[in-house]
């Protein structure tokens, strides 16, 4: 478990350093340290391993049924990275403590460091694809902390957004590779897709695995044209920009193109995409970075023509070539990491990295000159530095290649030239900064840093030192190893020496060396023939263009298709109904089945009271239409319309349908009355008449949708459960009504869930009203004033004198609901009528004086009674809700059934969620009104 | 007599009851109560999945009539699954609003409970009328707690809401009574049996009422075109009954998957995968019109909404997919996708709460005491609502795009997937970085913090079990789907050996 164990330190480390950075930044600085022991630590037992040809595999089971495990490799190239990673990583948190100032905080620095190693390492350390997609994901999210790590500054933030933009991406297209990849070889291992690499390439979904693949890698490694992060993510802390455009972030694209190398590489694709990307981004770069004045700048784009560099040793695809990338990659990871240190230290010393203004620093920091210089001349390519021995064997591979292709003298030209302005910008670096006149208008006077300031610098420059000078005693094994683990099998034979006699690869160095020198002679015209041209080709100001657009786009079909509007969202809903029920229809009679409109049910003639009812339906639903405006004759209709559906009821004896219908009408239009007086009197014309065309279309469409869908179920014959609860009522319900029998037992269950409904509507609408206040309008809609007889003493007397009778009614309804029309429901709706009657004729305070106002028990006690009835099965060991029922001789041979007590439970919700509702809409317009609060006890409200 | 089966559902219903009853006893104890049931759904919904893990079916007959003719609950293993997120979900909401938010209104305490009774309701009865009824406590439910606390948008969006809902309970209605004209039975089980043998005569009617459901379930799911109700609805209502609905969608996506599985499932004949070539496009659709919606957002609330909406996108195109596989990643992603989006709404209050007249606006506002605290929070929570490893959101789409791969439409699949991620992911470090890099000087004045991130913490962790124990999950799941790919276990549960 070392593996995990290595990977998982960092990650723990984070969270340790975060919290132990308030005691001190030694303190902070130290932990960082351990951590990154910790992990070497983990590590080194097993770092023999790859030296004796062994991989080491390791996995925890987590997802085994779809092939994601967790599971780690280390074989030569993972050990090389995984030793570059924590190596640089130390050196680095070494320097930061040292180059960050006490303003910043150094423990969060240290967290997103180590929380960005920990995901490198896992990244380079994993055996399964998507695990190590995970990881690649992590680093660009760590990174992104790390960039962004200076909050307050606007372009650190841009730069943050923009690699995470780039590499997120990148990292999405992998996942969709690595599936593929997955999807063809039927692992996720990489044990099983490297070894079957000629599977791959002659798959048909080769060439899509490919680029999704390489999109992943151009990206994190800023490869052309996805190259335009990388300057920008500059405006990290220098110690970051060490870390990450040497050794890590942008190495991981690299490393995924080594991965992946004996399983996607040597085809014509693989070079000529992998190969013309490097070529064109090392060409790019190295062009670019002489231009740059900014220290950080010139660096960043020399990074990207470096990385540009080593892709193009992998495009190249011959095993050679692949040592050769394996090879500058470890150089350009210790150049460039003392570089970004050095020019770090001279950004801290003078508080500038513009080389306008720093020059001749040899005199101030002689030291730190020399190892810049050193690094330098490694990065140019110079002999006896470790840089030129990678790019030589560039130069002879490129060479090697000019005449084995078609074009192919592009190649060891393209190259060359990138050369030659390598050596340019590293003249400038040297030139312009340590000598060349004196330092104009520095914010500080420069002087050597902090001792241990230099020391990580000292270390690597050794290294480019002992590894240019001494290559086959240093750099030999690893490199052997590493290569060995990219390839699969033994590198070829490869020489590390530095004279190779005279070979092409040697003019080409010579050229380069003597050509740059020129051209940084030559640097005034052409700086400023590049300042008259600047900014003409900026990929960054394309994908800021690209955001904007996203965004502008994003928030367009937001805007247009979410505009708030109720009545758009009804439309939609109406018309993609329509829609399906037009498919649901289109589809049979394209199947070609019978599918008649019209059942074989024989009709029955019309007569002429349900005619007419039929008609009268008709003009008074159109006359609501027509009417809407007037809203108090409108409602009237709306009235009319209920009770002529009652009497269809009637005429098709369903009493219990018919006497519901009528009183649900009652209280539903009082209600509306009430909820009226508050509505503005005037109903303006709104829509325009292109709307009300669209909404007239959809009416009519629904409607005959409706009708054609009613026609075509009430033509057919019926067949269904319905018989069963005819036979049923009686021997296993107890009731001959039976409807009421279905409503409180065959399917109580429902109306349990429909006086909840019921219950849940007062509730609702009394925490709504309760804090409601409106001013009710003084004059009618014609400007007439309300009569001031507000409650006469007639409509008062005969009210007050119909409350008993009316509750007897309910009364008698409630009892013999279960064998004749009636029920809960409709009493429940009577007595409210009835006491509705008395707040209409005797106004709120008059009733509320002799009627209790509080309402919310009488629900409460409705919905109880009715889950106690049910529970009270449960005890017998019976279902929920089984009813049981018998004969009571002594009351006079009378039927009682459970179900009854359920139906009292559906009484009082009704009456108490419907005069919970009337009374509240009712005093909505009383200031002072005497609604349930909890400051006011109850009993003295409605006892005065 | 097994009574589990309808326990929660029992549960919920007294204990709303109860509250209101005792509705004059003081916060404290209710909340206590509140809670106390709560924990109890999540102890019965644990025991539920155990009792069903193994395959078994639970049925319950209430008042003892047999099916089709009663009404018959159903517990199987995706009804517990369903079950047990919202009851964990549910827990962490209400531990939210019991911070004070509760008090900000009338009933909330019990509406929380009668909402959580007919979301049960909705994922346990096997009755498509009783689904209905359930549909109802539901929206009156949800309706209430929208306006809970009041306010002008509040009001506004409660009845786009409603208005909107209603239009779909009366298609809903309408679609039954079709079936129910056609087939004559309303159990889901029986339906099952009877669509599978339709007369060819009777083709036409049942096809237009499958499709009607579909049409209200789209509209309870938010699918595009039937989303719009659902961004103003949850940027506007209080922060924990926001995080509650996070599930609510997924009632829709349930309904959809039940339906479509049992009753116009693969076995349905003629009939067979009615919904298909509507669900995949219109679910990649929404995926990629809810992500623009995120990257849209003006308002952090907002940007949770439609997450809501882009989530209900990739969830349903899992369930599309018609596969096992397809089913289980969906089923993966549901918990997944409902505990990110709510830690997500309560984070966005919490952050709002913080930032004075700012709010939760997309804009620079004053510095935050706890930042580092809370952008850490903000960051683990965005991860997940965009499915950025290496938590649980990376599971399910990885889950789901190597479903994909095997349908014909893996292109289409893989690169709305995928696009949506990258939307998801430049809008959310926009958002991060306007709302913690970008600040101006600190306000004064911060409430205690620690009782508002426990929610949040303890969704999110939620997200690291199901990354940590996702093996099992992943066995799990796709054991649902077997089952669900096997109606035949399901009816005969309900109907015995009868035909």
């Amino acid at each position: 478990m070392n593996l995990l164990f290595t990977i998982l330190t960092p990650f723990l480390g984070a969270i340790l350093v975060a919290w132990i950075s308030r005691c001190g930044r030694s303190h902070a600085a130290w932990a960082a340290g351990g951590v990154g022991l910790a992990a070497l630590a983990w590590l080194s037992p097993l770092a023999s391993g790859p030296f004796s040809g062994m991989t080491h595999i390791q996995r925890i089971a987590w997802m085994p049924a779809v092939g994601l495990d967790l599971a780690f490799r280390l074989d030569g190239l993972g050990l090389l990275f995984a030793g570059l990673i924590l190596g640089i990583g130390l050196l680095v948190i070494l320097y930061a403590r040292y180059y960050l100032s006490e303003r910043d905080s150094l423990g969060r620095l240290y967290a997103y460091l180590l929380l960005f190693m920990g995901a490198m390492l896992g990244v380079v350390l994993s055996e399964n694809l998507i695990q190590l997609l995970m990881f690649w994901e992590l680093t660009s999210l760590s990174s992104f902390l790390l960039i962004g790590y200076w909050r307050e500054r606007e372009q650190a933030r841009q730069g943050a957004r923009m690699a995470l933009a780039v590499t997120g991406a990148g990292g999405l297209a992998l996942l969709g590779g690595i599936l593929l990849l997955g999807e063809i070889t039927g692992s996720y291992e990489l044990s099983v897709i490297l070894a079957s690499g000629d599977l791959i390439r002659a798959h048909p979904l080769y060439l899509p695995a490919l680029v999704l693949v390489l999109l992943g890698a151009f990206t994190k490694s800023a490869q052309f044209p996805f190259h335009f992060w990388l300057p920008h993510a500059m405006a990290a802390p220098t110690p970051v920009s060490a870390y990450l455009h040497s050794a890590t972030l942008v190495k991981a694209g690299v490393f995924l193109l080594a991965r992946l190398f004996p399983a996607l590489s040597g085809t014509w694709e693989w070079s000529h995409l992998v190969g013309g990307v490097g070529l064109l981004t090392l060409s790019i770069g190295a062009f670019t970075a002489l231009f740059k004045h900014d220290l950080k700048g010139l660096l960043a784009y020399s990074t990207l023509s470096h990385l540009g560099l080593i892709t193009l040793l992998f495009g190249i695809g011959t095993p050679l070539a692949a040592v050769a990338g394996v090879f500058h990659i470890i150089n350009h990871a210790i150049f460039k990491a003392s570089l970004f240190m050095a020019a770090g230290i001279i950004d801290h010393e003078t508080g500038s990295r513009d080389m306008r203004r720093i020059n001749g620093l040899w005199r101030f920091m002689p030291h730190t000159a020399t190892l810049a210089m050193v690094a330098a001349a490694a990065m140019a390519g110079v002999p006896l530095f470790n840089g030129f021995l990678s790019k030589e064997m560039l130069f002879a591979e490129s060479a090697s290649l000019a005449t084995q292709m078609r074009f192919g003298w592009i190649l060891p030209l393209g190259v060359t030239v990138a050369g030659i302005f390598a050596v340019a910008y590293s003249l400038r670096f040297v030139h312009d900064v340590f000598f060349n006149g004196d330092p104009i208008d520095l914010p500080r006077t420069p002087r050597e840093p902090p001792h241990w300031m230099k020391v990580p610098v000292e270390v690597l420059v050794l290294l480019c030192l002992l590894v240019g000078i001494f290559p086959g005693q240093t750099v030999e094994p690893i490199l052997a190893v590493a290569a060995a683990g990219v390839l699969g099998r033994p590198p070829p034979a490869h020489d590390l020496a530095i004279w190779h006699g005279f070979s092409p690869a040697l003019w080409m160095s010579v050229i380069a060396l003597v050509g740059g020198a020129l051209l940084y002679g030559a640097r005034r015209p052409l700086f400023a023939w590049h300042e008259r041209h600047e900014g003409r080709l900026d990929a960054r100001r394309v994908y800021e263009a690209l955001q904007r657009a996203l965004f502008a786009f994003a928030r367009k079909v937001t805007r247009l298709l979410d505009v708030g509007s109720l009545q758009r969202m009804l439309a939609l809903f109406l018309s993609f109904t329509l829609l399906l029920g037009w498919a649901g229809g289109e589809m049979s009679g394209a199947v070609g089945n019978d599918t008649a409109l019209t059942g074989p049910r024989a009709l029955l003639p019309v007569d002429g009271v349900s005619g007419l009812v039929a008609v009268a339906l008709v003009v008074v639903s159109l006359a609501v239409v027509a009417l809407h405006r007037r809203r108090f004759t409108a409602l009237v209709l709306i009235g009319v319309v209920g009770l002529l559906v009652s009497l269809i009821f009637v005429k098709f004896s369903a009493p219990d349908l018919a006497l519901t219908q009528l009183s649900v009408e009652v209280v539903t239009v009082v209600l509306l009355l009430l909820a009226l007086y508050f509505l503005p009197q005037h109903t303006p014309r709104e829509s325009r008449p292109s709307r009300r065309a669209r909404d007239a279309a959809l009416a009519l469409a629904a409607g005959g949708g409706m009708g054609t869908l009613a026609w075509a179920v009430l033509t057919r014959p019926y067949s269904g459960i319905g018989d069963w609860f005819l036979a049923n009522s009686v021997p296993g319900g107890g009731g001959r009504n039976v409807v009421n029998v279905i409503l409180v037992d065959f399917r109580g269950f429902d109306t349990l869930g429909e006086i909840t409904v019921l219950a849940l509507a007062g509730l609702a609408i009394h925490a709504m009203l309760e804090s409601t206040r409106l001013e009710g309008p003084r004059q009618d809609a014609d400007g007439r004033a309300w009569n001031r007889d507000a409650h006469p003493a007639i409509m008062a007397s005969f009210a007050r004198l119909l409350l008993p009778l009316a509750l007897l009614v309910s009364a008698f309804i409630l009892l013999r609901g279960h064998n004749l029309p009636g029920g809960g429901f409709i009493a429940g709706l009577v007595t409210a009528a009835a006491l509705i009657m008395q707040y209409l004729a005797n106004g709120v305070e008059w009733t509320h004086s002799r009627l209790p106002g509080n309402l919310h028990p009488v629900i409460g006690a409705g919905l109880a009674i009715a889950t106690l009835t049910g529970l009270g099965s449960l005890f017998l060991g019976h279902p929920f809700l089984t009813s049981t029922f018998g004969h009571v001789a002594w009351l006079g041979d009378v039927e009682l059934a459970s179900a009854m007590i359920f139906d009292l439970g559906v009484y009082l919700v009704v009456v108490g969620a419907t005069l919970l509702i009337l009374i509240h809409l009712g005093l909505m317009h009383r200031k002072d009104s005497g609604s349930e609060t909890a400051a006011v006890p109850e009993a003295r409200r409605w006892k005065p | 007599m097994n009574h589990l089966a309808i326990a929660p559902l029992l549960l919920p219903l007294l204990a709303g009851i109860l509250l209101l009853l005792f509705r004059h006893t003081g916060i404290g104890p209710r909340r206590v109560f509140s809670l106390a049931a709560v924990l109890g759904q999540v102890g019965l919904a644990l025991l539920l999945t155990r009792a069903t893990s193994s395959g078994d079916i639970l049925a319950y007959f209430l008042g003892n009539w047999l099916a089709p003719f009663g009404i018959v609950l159903v517990a199987d293993a995706l009804a517990a699954w369903m079950l047990l997120a919202t009851a964990l979900l549910a827990l962490f909401a209400l531990l939210y609003a019991c911070r004070g938010g509760d008090t900000r209104g009338r009933h909330f305490h019990v509406l929380f409970q009668l909402q959580l009774f007919g979301l049960n309701g909705a994922f346990l009865t096997g009755d498509l009328f009783n689904l209905f009824v359930f549909f109802e406590v539901l929206l009156l439910a949800s309706y209430g707690l929208i306006l809970h606390g009041g306010g002008r948008a509040r009001v506004r969006a409660g009845l786009h809401y409603v208005v909107l809902n209603l239009a779909g309970s009366a298609v809903f209605l309408i679609a039954v009574g079709t079936l129910y004209g056609v087939f004559g039975t309303l159990n889901l089980a029986d339906l099952a049996l009877k669509v599978a043998a339709t007369p060819a005569s009777e083709l036409g009617l049942a096809r237009v009422a499958g499709l009607l459901l579909f049409a209200v379930f789209a509209l309870k799911a938010a699918l595009l075109p039937l989303y719009l109700w659902l961004p103003a609805a949850y940027a506007h209502t209080s922060a924990a009954v926001a995080a509650l609905f996070a599930i609510m969608t997924k009632v829709g996506v349930y309904a959809i998957v039940r339906v479509y599985s049992l009753v116009f499932g693969a076995t349905a004949g003629p009939l067979a995968r009615l919904v298909e070539p509507w669900l995949l496009p219109l679910a990649l659709a929404t995926l990629l019109v809810g992500m623009l919606g995120v990257l849209a957002a003006a308002t952090l609330r907002q940007q949770a909404a439609y997450l809501v909406v882009a989530s209900v996108g990739s969830l349903l195109t899992a369930f599309a997919l018609d596969s096992t596989a397809g089913i289980a990643a969906g089923l993966y992603y549901l918990p997944h996708a409902t505990f990110a989006a709510a830690a997500l709404f309560l984070l966005a209050d919490v952050i709002a709460s913080r930032r004075g007249d700012s709010g939760d606006r997309l804009a620079p506002g004053p510095a935050m005491p706890h930042a580092p605290l809370l952008g850490g929070l903000f960051f683990v929570t965005a991860m997940q609502g965009v499915g950025l490893p290496p938590l649980s959101g990376f599971l399910g789409k990885f889950l789901l795009l190597r479903a994909a791969l095997e349908h014909p439409a893996a292109p289409w699949v893989m690169a709305a997937v995928l696009l949506a991620g990258l939307l998801g992911m430049i809008a959310l470090a926009r958002s991060g970085s306007l709302l913690f890099f970008r600040t101006l000087p600190p306000e004064d004045g911060a409430e205690p913090l620690a009782a508002a991130l426990v929610p949040v913490v303890g969704l999110l962790l939620l997200g690291v079990a199901m990354t940590v124990f996702a093996g099992p999950l992943q066995a799990h799941v796709a054991s649902i789907a077997e089952q669900l790919s096997q109606p035949y276990h399901y009816v005969h549960a309900v109907l015995g050996g009868r035909p």
